[in-house]
């Protein structure tokens, strides 16, 4: 694999919010120390205009993160190179902390599916991945986090496990992780393992960032739980952060949020709950160091 | 991924069997239909929710998105309403559909400096009749000649009560972006076939030949003060046509 330029910007290292447009005029008055903020690169990839010039007024007064959802790393192709092109201008133009994707796929023969789709972790799947990573690394000039993604579906023909396969891609290609602990919780709860077990065996180093969200139980016939995005952050997900901050210390942690969206007081209120854990989980360890 | 739009699959029974295959089917859904809504405002307010989240239902099954940028699913969502049976009764909606697809466009399009009525004071007639003006990017037109949609579209899209008669005819709409707000205004044959020609890199005398065309007793100054105003033209990299 070749050798990627790690330019990230130092990432300011506290909590931080998905950012929506109509919270765009409370965002830009906020106030709060250490804030940032995240959004999906997909919405503003245009060629000018308010959305971009909000964008990027944001962007001077915060440090952004770049979290994208279609990149399909996970498909049988190399990602697209137009989408990735315009990922780079956009990184160029706005110059984010950090920028992140997923372990899943959405794109097949031309066809955009917008969901993060599952696949078995095959040695071929590694393999393609990494190159896809690497592909992206390459033309991004930057190192990019993967995130675990939620699992709904007991596939036969695994021949790695999620852990394993995570710190491989991050071995193989220098990528960082985006250890989303909600998906985790929902992923745990979904197939029948524990949560717990799986955060205490997270590589710690190559974890870039935290995500926070909320669930939604199957409004069908399952017992399955769903990642809608569409709640506060559940106490069980609360629990098992505060569990893994104090193991692994300061994360940059953002709050999702992409339906029922409340108003921005009530995410910023979520927003420093997360960080005083951040800062909770620093004071413990510098006092164990003491 | 036939089975993931709904058609059944044998070959992965283990899989689409699971309670979980049906949460990504209706994920996959949301994600298409969700965007459809949000990129569709004024036909959602026309017609109603429900009425629109079935229709695009449909349309989402049958042409997923292209594209990773969800703002510009639906190009072709206003031919389906055209040609949907249920909206038979309301044959202004593709016509809507199509102003709010434009709405988007001049929204998102590049920022450029726009024609200023006074840059073209220093050029003589001769002059003027050999300039090419090169609309925006975000200055979009659409003539549509079989119905008032760009009333309806205005009157919704400005959350105005519909007046109680409207005059069936075909009507135009002129789009553009000022201080990073969409404006729009009607427009005429002759503005649209007038703006048609300048894309098509004619010179404005042969540009006004075709608004002309259009409509044959035409006032041209007034229309090239008109959409000049409107800040429908990029400013001035004005070559002389040789």
């Amino acid at each position: 694999m070749g050798h990627t330029p790690i330019m990230n910007k130092p990432f300011q290292i506290g909590a931080g919010l998905g950012l929506k447009p109509n919270h765009y005029e409370d965002a830009l008055e906020c106030t709060v120390e250490g804030l940032w903020f995240e959004v999906h690169p997909e919405n503003y990839m245009v060629g000018g205009g308010p959305r971009l010039a909000w964008l990027e007024a944001i962007g001077e007064r915060y440090p952004l993160s770049l979290h994208g959802v279609s990149l399909s790393l996970a498909a049988d192709c190399p990602p697209d190179e137009e989408h990735l092109k315009r990922l780079k201008m956009l990184a160029d133009r706005v110059q984010p902390a950090l920028i992140s994707e997923h372990l899943a796929w959405s794109t097949w023969r031309g066809k955009y599916h917008p969901d993060l789709l599952p696949f078995p972790r095959t040695g071929e799947a590694l393999q393609r991945i990494a190159g896809n990573i690497q592909r992206t690394q390459d033309i991004l000039g930057r190192r990019i986090a993967i995130e675990n993604p939620t699992h709904y579906l007991h596939f036969d023909g695994h021949d790695y496990s999620e852990l394993d396969f995570l710190t491989e891609l991050s071995r193989r290609t220098g990528c960082g992780l985006l250890l989303d602990v909600n998906n985790v919780h929902i992923s745990a709860h979904n197939l029948g393992f524990d949560a717990s077990t799986y955060l205490d065996a997270f590589p710690a180093k190559a974890i870039m960032e935290i995500h926070l969200a909320g669930f939604a139980e199957d409004p069908g016939n399952s017992t399955l739980l769903i990642d809608t995005h569409d709640a506060p952050i559940a106490e069980d997900v609360w629990s098992l952060y505060r569990r893994l901050i104090e193991r692994i210390g300061l994360r940059p942690t953002l709050i999702e949020r992409d339906d029922h969206i409340p108003d921005f007081d009530v995410l910023l209120a979520e927003r420093n709950r997360a960080q005083t854990v951040l800062n909770l989980g620093q004071n413990q360890r510098l006092q164990v160091a003491i | 991924m036939d089975a993931l739009y709904g058609s059944e699959s044998s070959l992965m029974d283990s899989l689409t069997t699971q309670p979980g295959f049906t949460v990504y089917r209706n994920t996959v859904l949301k994600g298409s239909t969700d965007a459809l809504l949000a990129n569709f405002p004024t036909v959602e307010r026309l017609v109603g929710t429900d009425w629109l989240r079935s229709a695009v239902a449909i349309y989402a099954r049958l042409s997923p998105p292209t594209d990773a940028r969800l703002l510009h699913y639906g190009t072709d969502f206003p031919r389906f309403l055209d040609e949907f049976e249920p909206a038979r009764e309301m044959p202004y909606l593709g016509g809507v559909a199509r102003l709010d697809l434009l709405w988007t466009h001049v929204h998102c399009a590049i920022d450029e400096p726009g024609l200023e009525l006074s840059d073209l004071s220093q050029f003589t007639e001769t002059e003027l009749g050999n300039l090419w003006l090169t609309p925006r990017a975000a200055a979009g037109w659409l003539w549509l000649p079989d119905c008032p949609a760009y009333t309806i579209w205005r009157v919704n899209r400005e959350q105005l009560e519909m007046p109680e008669e409207l005059e069936w005819q075909g009507e135009g709409a002129l789009l553009t972006r000022k201080a990073g707000r969409v404006h729009w205004q009607p427009a005429s044959a002759a503005d649209c076939a007038f703006l048609d020609a300048c894309t098509a890199h004619l010179p404005l005398d042969l540009a006004a030949d075709k608004a002309i065309e259009a409509e044959p007793d035409l006032n041209l100054e007034n229309l090239i003060i008109r959409l000049v105003s409107a800040d429908a033209f990029v400013s001035m990299d004005l070559g002389l046509s040789s």
